[in-house]
């Protein structure tokens, strides 16, 4: 009989990551398309690490940062009574970082591609700059905030070095399908690892068809 | 009254340009700014919309402060209630007619200007369509009207036609003009197309390298002459001159129609087919005169 605490675990982490991932990256995109601060060039680079630093380098860094042996780790377990190391809590902060370039730059390249005159006529009508963003803007940008959404949620299901280095092996606190695959080929259990691999193949392979099919859809409308 | 005098460094095609204006708009009047590509006619209602902000500067309207550099004041562009419509309709497409004008009232206007305004530009059949479903002119008469729910005393338009055919920005032109009157508007058109001025417009700004050369009557602009006191005036294009004896006639393009007229031998040397020209009707003959672009 199949176990199926890690795949749950696993949705669960992706699903929460995703929803934590749309609150701080619609501000921080809408924030990035705007500025001409000196900082954007910074922020935007350290929102991209994530793409090109190998995850066990993240996870490390992080596996330090948290570590209760450390201050910063030790003011978080003091103050907020949260060990982030090891735990669920961890890894969903990791995963966030992890995952952050796929929902800012979908979400920024949205709304940079929209035509500036639209805010533009939106504050001459004397709206705010909050109501425009959720009124006109948001709502123009429909497929890139779908496109952020789910490629975040299937990069979070497909993380893997991340989740090892900070959230180690820990029965439904941390692990996660991928580390369970893992751990079962390790134990040469190929055919238990060869069922969670399809599952999550079959699994990532609908999501991303669905988007796919939803934006083209909404493309070809568009065209008319 | 409208007063305002700005400046500020602009790039260009042909690299840095200094914009310097100084310029004062009677109320309800109809103004022009009209001039090339380039010439910075965008940037001066896009800074008097608040979209863009002048190196210095002020801007008084109707006794009040939008703007003024050595203050420190600058009203954002939601402050200054004024209508402006975009040379790309600036529509929102994620809502129908209906609601883009929807979306416009204030807090608490009664949206009754909306079914009036709807009926002024004739979009009763098209209020529950999506703008990507309309023509290009039934999207700009779309934007006039959102423009125009606010009731803003301003109206401001950046070359609102340039996209569409003549059929369509002759329809227009009605428009804004029935507009203008019905609702006591100053209006500031940005336009390069001259029939279009002359017909439309009180006062003509013409602006070259960021720097008004000329100001005054259309007529008196685009002939260095007085207007023809009680005429009809139209401005057109030669189409072709064919003798005809002693006499010329002169077959010119005024809007889609085209006239005959005729021009005797001292005249007719200045005019060559592809001249833009102004046709006046006095008691006898209409009156042409070369048009200096």
């Amino acid at each position: 009989m199949i176990d199926w605490e890690p795949l749950v675990l696993t949705f669960k982490l992706a699903g929460i990551t995703t929803i934590i991932l749309l609150i701080i990256s619609i501000p921080l995109a809408y924030w990035l398309t705007r500025t001409q601060s000196y900082f954007k060039t910074v922020i935007e680079t350290l929102v991209s690490m994530p793409l090109v630093l190998p995850p066990t380098v993240l996870g490390f860094y992080l596996l330090v940062l948290f570590s209760p042996s450390n201050k910063f780790g030790q003011w978080i377990d003091n103050w907020l009574g949260l060990r982030l190391v090891f735990s669920f809590h961890g890894l969903v902060i990791a995963s966030t970082i992890y995952s952050l370039p796929f929902m800012v730059h979908s979400i920024q390249s949205g709304l940079s591609n929209l035509p500036p005159s639209l805010a533009e006529a939106s504050y001459i009508l004397g709206k705010s700059r909050i109501t425009t963003l959720f009124k006109i803007l948001l709502p123009n940008i429909k497929p890139a905030l779908l496109t952020g959404t789910v490629l975040s949620f299937a990069h979070t299901i497909g993380e893997f070095g991340v989740v090892l280095m900070i959230g180690g092996n820990i029965p439904g606190k941390t692990k996660v399908a991928s580390i369970f695959i893992y751990d079962q080929v390790e134990s040469l259990n190929y055919s238990l690892a060869n069922i969670y691999s399809l599952i999550l193949f079959a699994l990532s392979f609908t999501i991303l068809l669905l988007v796919y099919l939803v934006n083209n859809r909404r493309f070809s409308r568009m065209k008319v | 009254m409208i007063e305002f005098n700005l400046k500020k460094q602009l790039f260009s095609a042909d690299g840095l340009m200094e914009l310097q204006v100084d310029v004062q708009i009677e109320a309800h009047s109809f103004v022009t700014i009209y001039g090339k590509s380039g010439s910075g006619k965008t940037s001066i209602l896009r800074m008097l919309a608040g979209l863009m902000h002048p190196d210095t500067g002020y801007i008084w309207v109707n006794g009040k402060v939008w703007l003024d550099t050595k203050k420190n004041i600058d009203r954002s562009p939601q402050k200054r209630s004024i209508g402006f419509l975009f040379q790309d309709y600036a529509l929102f497409p994620n809502m129908t007619v209906r609601q883009n004008l929807h979306f416009a009232l204030t807090k608490g206007q009664a949206p009754q200007i909306i079914d009036d305004l709807i009926e002024l530009v004739e979009l009763g059949d098209l209020q529950h369509r999506k703008p990507n479903m309309l023509s290009g002119g039934q999207k700009q008469r779309v934007a006039l009207a959102r423009s125009l729910v606010q009731r803003p005393k301003i109206l401001m338009l950046d070359e609102p036609l340039s996209a569409l055919d003549v059929d369509m920005q002759y329809k227009l032109q009605q428009y804004i003009l029935c507009l203008h009157y019905e609702y006591e508007l100053t209006t500031i058109l940005i336009s390069h197309d001259l029939a279009e001025i002359i017909k439309m417009s009180d006062y003509v700004l013409a602006l070259e390298q960021g720097r008004i050369t000329k100001r005054g009557q259309p007529a008196e602009i685009f002939t260095n002459q007085k207007a023809i006191n009680g005429g009809c005036e139209f401005v057109g294009k030669i189409i072709d001159i064919n003798q005809q004896g002693v006499m010329f006639v002169l077959t010119i393009l005024i809007g889609t129609d085209s006239v005959q007229v005729i021009a005797d031998k001292d005249e007719i040397h200045q005019f060559r087919p592809g001249d833009t020209v102004f046709v006046g009707l006095t008691s006898f003959n209409p009156v042409l005169r070369k048009i200096d672009l």
